[in-house]
């Protein structure tokens, strides 16, 4: 009996095989090939290079304590006395005379863990929601399109509330906290992978490779897992790198509406922008710091991702 | 045709429905509550209790449900607990500044990112391309309430040339029509007024169209790339047909298809996602109504407006599925 | 759904109007400058937040009584630009010695905006209206105030409301109203200062008595009087011109008939900004001629920018709470007192406060009668911190630390900055502090319940006395302290059962030393909230309790 499906599988995946060949790991092969000589990949990689390197060694890099109020007796806020930069401390201190430079590094580590867990968060939980939408509607016959049809009501739902909005409301159930913010950030770009991953897996069900192994007798959950669903990660991939960039700035919102992470003792660029912006008018450059931080992470991330979208996507090939 | 539209409409319902227990159930897990948030700090807890049963929400959470659903019948959403109006009123009120808003910076959106994104297409590999799309992969990656405090900071501020708030100069006499003050200025012929709510309306809108602006540019562009490659205007151009036509007539028109659905969905997001916009530029719409809810526990308006959104933005991407199903038979099918 | 106003062209109206005055001959001066600005150009005030209803006795925050001060007045005023009670719309007043009878003498000549004249009846009219309040209009967020200080009402709705203290008001004579109550209380004379017993003229009264709070049981609506200019006549300085809901402003006009000093500009218009500093911006670019509550670390730019920052007196208090129920540690005296050390409440003064601001020896500022000069003080000092732990045993105490977020009381500026220094002068000192935060609307009952050991919080004085602000925290146990020790409690029962105000005030100040000596937490500032305006403008006398009165105000 297992030596027979065993040979049934063959067989689909020997008629899939040219095809993959030709459109599947080829075109990754290729894919990164070009991106190795497209400039915006490279200035995308290395600024996401950068910030990781900075996230992970920041402790070895910070001159000083981010929480140490070592030089609290030289600002007054309240009087608009503050200290820019200084052979001790690089980017000045800020509001409770705290060294910015090691803020700005050890902040870089709170961003990176927001951004990396949301996405991952989203795309787990999306890819998930998607891919057994995809494989029902493709794969389940009538049933399968009602259990499609079902999930994607509630897909539809998480996609009538804005991002933002959504976000906001699982951070005042949550509570305040980081866990809530990756969480509330999270949630709110499942819609979007579910989306994109049902979409593609629905298009690579029509394909030839998909139909040949449905008629010798595959089975259906190896068509599925084996076949379909690698061939349609292109574009959740493209939208994960994209999702690390976006889940930075609505973190970064989310701190702006007082809904960030409030332990005063872990720095992050989202929080330490939303209470410069009190600051504003006496030294924006606490502000100007954690905001350029962000654009440029984000920048990165997004580069990244644009040169994958655009070398994996045939219509904008040269 | 008919049947798709009907089809479409009949899913929406449960979209609806389902949303509204979510959300009531959300809404009342909400830590704390109105009982706390609307009296000082002093007093009593017998007050805050008293309080809270007069508001009902001491009944089991189906029970409230229940009401709800029965005034929501009746096309009631219930008041407001922050300001003692019904919500319809309050929605009423604050959705013109919502759409004016919107509506703005999806036209800043339109008339500059459809032609930028063309230039940038046909300069494809340029310095320009280069500068477009890097300028809008800028704007898509600055956070929007930093940007509009940028903007505020050079524009109003150190410039002077456009307000840094509201909606109109206070005090400005004007007659309310529609609650759109430009259109109610045109309407009334009181060109002040309009002219006034118009210059109000700059920075945020320009504030709010960064997003738009760039996946409106880049879209275009993309398509614009996409049907330059198509055979028919390779045919076109090579039959010696004026440039000017090639490009209105089949370039343009072809690539704008997916730039227009993204215009419908780009809209229903603006309506509702201008919270941060709004704050910044004290607009009173609803996004600011909205955040300041979740702050009081106002529930009825959390409810309310939210649902009130959804349904629209289901609206909208109904109408958009709609007319793409006219532009393309082809999704019809599917 | 729309109000509908007849539309004017500015233009042609302005031109208009100009001519008229050139046509007679008058203001020879005026055509030089354009016109007198108090007269052509409206007074622009930015608040906080939306007022909630233009009837005073219907609401209980600030953003309100902004706007309802300026229009309906009470018997009695706090002095302007300071924190001693006064006559207001009564001239005199007094009292019976057992406190339970107040007898007021009313101004004369006083009218309201809708022509009636000021008389004892109308002021009973006032009183018996609220007391006679049925329905939702006994829910506490509708008349709080009337609560607050008078308990309940004529027919209580709900079991819990306690039995009302007022018993009746009555017309000695035409200007000579007399309230009695049924037991003293030390809520008077203040009480009567507060914005939400505004005297609205008994037509006014008779005019919306029909009108209820309404909606369904749990979502009331307030009635329709109290949204819209025009039902309801005062007798202040300004009246209610126009509530614009879309445009989120009230617009006040002047009362030429006003029975003081009229006012000088002729029209104010109070707009919301909710947001700090979007507020800020909106002056600096001239949209607003003034805003309340200004970030401290604004106020010098503001001012080196020309802009006016009159001082406010202190009215409040930020207080550390220590609750023993939350940690047993605290029962220790040694360890209150040591943590009171540990504690640089001057540099938090220094930094965080606005100009003004004072480190706090009790939990009254010195502006209300019955602060005490010979407290028990406790100055920052970390070595006599570690000792006073040592000798307690508590070397290595840990302890959890809430404070509020998304939140600035005007005693608390920046509660994440004083709580981020607090946090580090206590590890200075060997505590180690588990921080827990919580949004304000959840802050107050996670602290109320006992979850929290150490917590920031104060109070703003409603008028001028201590048990307003010592009451509702030391005159029994309160679980949001966690505390019994008799010595406190009898210090406040001996002022609360004192009918004689001026007896009071001694009894106060036995009260802040016993109350100092047991440290139930630690004081920290009195901090005034800054108020701002524009170089044009002059400005109203800056109030301690935050009640300006925009008649004083004028272009330059």
């Amino acid at each position: 009996m297992a030596a027979r499906t065993e040979r049934i599988d063959r067989l689909a995946e020997l008629t899939a095989a040219r095809r993959e060949e030709a459109e599947g790991r080829g075109v990754w092969r290729e894919a990164f090939a070009r991106m190795s000589r497209n400039p915006m990949a490279i200035t995308g990689a290395a600024v996401v290079a950068v910030f990781i390197v900075v996230a992970v060694l920041g402790d070895l890099i910070a001159p000083y304590g981010p929480t140490e109020q070592n030089w609290g007796d030289e600002v007054f806020p309240n009087r608009n006395v503050f200290v820019g930069p200084r052979a001790e401390n690089w980017l000045g201190l800020d509001n409770l005379g705290r060294d910015q430079f090691s803020r700005m590094v050890i902040g870089a580590r709170q961003t990176l863990m927001v951004g990396v867990v949301a996405a991952g968060l989203g795309f787990t939980a999306g890819a998930l929601l998607g891919g057994l939408s995809g494989a029902a509607h493709t794969l389940g016959g009538a049933t399968g399109r009602r259990v499609d049809a079902v999930l994607m009501r509630f897909v539809d739902m998480m996609l009538a509330l804005p991002a933002l909005l959504l976000a906001v409301s699982i951070a005042a159930l949550l509570g305040q906290g980081l866990v809530t913010v990756m969480v509330a950030v999270g949630t709110a770009q499942v819609p979007i992978f579910a989306r994109l991953l049902r979409g593609a897996m629905i298009a690579q069900g029509g394909r030839d490779y998909v139909l040949a192994a449905r008629a010798l007798g595959a089975r259906r959950r190896r068509i599925a897992l084996a076949h379909i669903l690698p061939n349609s990660m292109g574009p959740i991939l493209v939208q994960l790198t994209l999702s690390l960039a976006t889940a930075i700035i609505d973190a970064a919102a989310l701190s702006y509406l007082g809904l960030g992470n409030p332990d005063p003792s872990v720095p992050e660029w989202g929080t330490m922008l939303a209470d410069a912006q009190r600051f504003l008018s006496g030294a924006p450059q606490l502000a100007v710091y954690p905001a350029l931080a962000i654009i440029v992470t984000a920048l990165g991330f997004t580069l990244m991702g644009e040169a994958l979208r655009e070398s994996l996507d045939p219509r904008l090939r040269k | 045709m008919l049947r798709f539209i009907v089809r479409r409409v009949l899913q929406a319902v449960p979209t609806l429905f389902g949303l509204s227990i979510l959300l009531f159930i959300w809404v009342r897990s909400l830590p704390g509550g109105p009982a706390y948030a609307l009296l000082p700090e002093n007093a009593t807890a017998e007050q805050r209790d008293a309080l809270r049963r007069a508001m009902g929400l001491d009944d089991p959470v189906i029970v409230q449900y229940g009401a709800f659903l029965g005034r929501l019948a009746q096309g009631d959403l219930g008041e407001s607990l922050q300001t003692g109006r019904p919500v319809l009123t309050e929605f009423a009120m604050k959705f013109p500044a919502t759409v004016e808003l919107a509506v703005m910076a999806m036209l800043i959106a339109v008339a500059v990112g459809v032609p930028l994104g063309y230039v940038a297409a046909r300069r494809r590999g340029g310095p320009l391309d280069a500068l477009v799309v890097g300028g809008s992969l800028v704007g898509i990656c600055t956070p929007v309430f930093f940007l509009a405090f940028v903007l505020k900071l050079l524009l109003a501020e150190q410039m002077g040339i456009f307000p840094s708030a509201f909606r109109q100069t206070p005090g400005i006499d004007a007659t309310r029509i529609t609650g759109l003050f430009v259109v109610d200025g045109i309407a009334t012929r009181e060109w002040d007024a309009a002219w006034d709510a118009l210059m109000h309306l700059v920075l945020p809108g320009l504030a709010l169209s960064s997003i738009p602006l760039a996946v409106i540019v880049r879209m275009t562009r993309a398509g614009v790339i996409e049907v330059l490659g198509e055979d028919y205007v390779r045919t076109a151009e090579a039959k010696g047909l004026h440039r000017r036509t090639v490009r209105g007539r089949h370039v343009l028109r072809n690539a704008m298809l997916p730039v227009v659905t993204a215009i419908g969905l780009l809209s229903g997001s603006l309506l509702a996602g201008a919270v941060l916009t709004e704050s910044v530029f004290a607009f009173g719409g609803i996004g600011q109504f909205i955040y300041s809810a979740t702050q009081t526990r106002d529930y009825p308006v959390l409810l309310g407006f939210i649902l009130i959104i959804a349904a629209i933005y289901v609206a909208i991407n109904l109408l958009v599925d709609i007319s793409y199903s006219l532009l393309d038979p082809r999704v019809r099918v599917s | 759904m729309f109000k509908r106003r007849n539309g004017r062209l500015i233009a042609p109206a302005a031109a208009a109007a100009a001519l008229a005055l050139v046509a007679a001959g008058c203001a020879q001066s005026d055509r030089d400058t354009g016109g007198d600005p108090n007269e052509t150009q409206p007074l622009i005030f930015a608040g906080t937040g939306d007022p909630r209803s233009l009837d005073p006795a219907l609401a209980n925050d600030g953003e309100t009584f902004r706007v309802t001060r300026q229009v309906m007045e009470t018997l009695l005023v706090h002095e302007s630009g300071g924190s001693e009670i006064q006559g207001g719309l009564a001239e005199s007043w007094e009292q019976s010695e057992d406190g339970t009878e107040w007898t007021f003498h009313l101004r004369e000549g006083v009218t309201f905006h809708d022509g009636e004249p000021l008389n004892a009846e109308a002021v009973c009219a006032n009183f018996d209206r609220w007391f006679n309040f049925t329905g939702d209009y006994q829910s506490s967020n509708q008349t709080y105030y009337w609560q607050n200080v008078f308990g309940g009402f004529a027919e209580n709705e709900d079991e819990d409301l306690p039995e009302s203290i007022y018993e009746s008001c009555t017309a000695e004579d035409e200007l000579t109203p007399v309230i009695t109550l049924t037991e003293s209380s030390a809520s008077f004379p203040g009480g009567f200062t507060l914005s939400s017993f505004g005297i609205m003229s008994p037509a006014s009264i008779e005019a919306v008595a029909d009108q209820e709070v309404g909606g369904e049981e749990g979502a009331p609506v307030l009635p329709e009087y109290s949204q819209q200019a025009g039902d309801i006549a005062g007798t202040g300085p300004y009246t209610y011109g126009e509530w614009d809901h879309d445009a989120q402003e009230v617009t006040l006009e002047r009362n030429d008939d006003y029975w003081g000093e009229p006012a000088s500009v002729k029209t104010v218009i109070i707009k919301t900004i909710s947001e700090e500093s979007a507020r800020r911006q909106a002056l600096e670019a001239g949209d607003v001629h003034g805003y309340d509550l200004v970030a401290p670390a604004d106020v010098e730019p503001l001012k080196e920018a020309g802009f006016q920052v009159p001082q406010r007196d202190v009215f409040n208090v930020l207080y550390m709470a220590y609750n023993q129920e939350a940690s047993e540690e605290l029962e220790d005296p040694d360890v209150r007192k040591a943590l009171a050390h540990a504690v640089d409440r001057q540099r938090i003064v220094d930094t965080i406060l606005p100009e003004g601001g004072q480190v706090a020896t009790q939990f009254i500022p010195d502006t209300v009668e019955g602060w005490s000069s010979d407290v028990a003080t406790y100055d920052h000092d970390p070595d006599r911190a570690k000792e006073l732990l040592e000798e307690a045993g508590q070397e290595d105490l840990t302890i959890d630390f809430c404070y509020p977020t998304e939140v600035t009381r005007p005693y608390m500026p920046a509660p994440k900055d004083i709580f981020d220094i607090i946090q580090a002068d206590l590890k200075e000192a060997g505590v180690t502090v588990e921080a827990d935060s919580k949004p304000w609307d959840e802050y107050i009952p996670h602290t109320d319940s006992g979850n929290c050991s150490l917590y920031l919080l104060g109070w703003t004085g409603d008028f001028n006395e201590a048990y307003n602000f010592l009451g509702t925290w030391f005159a029994s146990y309160d679980s949001a302290w966690g505390f019994r020790d008799d010595e406190v409690f009898e210090a406040m029962e001996a002022v609360a059962s004192e009918p004689d105000p001026e007896a009071r005030v001694a009894l106060y100040e036995d009260a802040n030393e016993t109350i100092m000596d047991y440290l139930p937490g630690l004081p920290i500032s009195h901090s005034p909230p800054s108020i701002v305006f524009s170089p044009d403008v002059n400005p109203p006398n800056a109030s301690p309790l935050t009640q300006e009165r925009f008649q004083e105000a004028s272009f330059k």
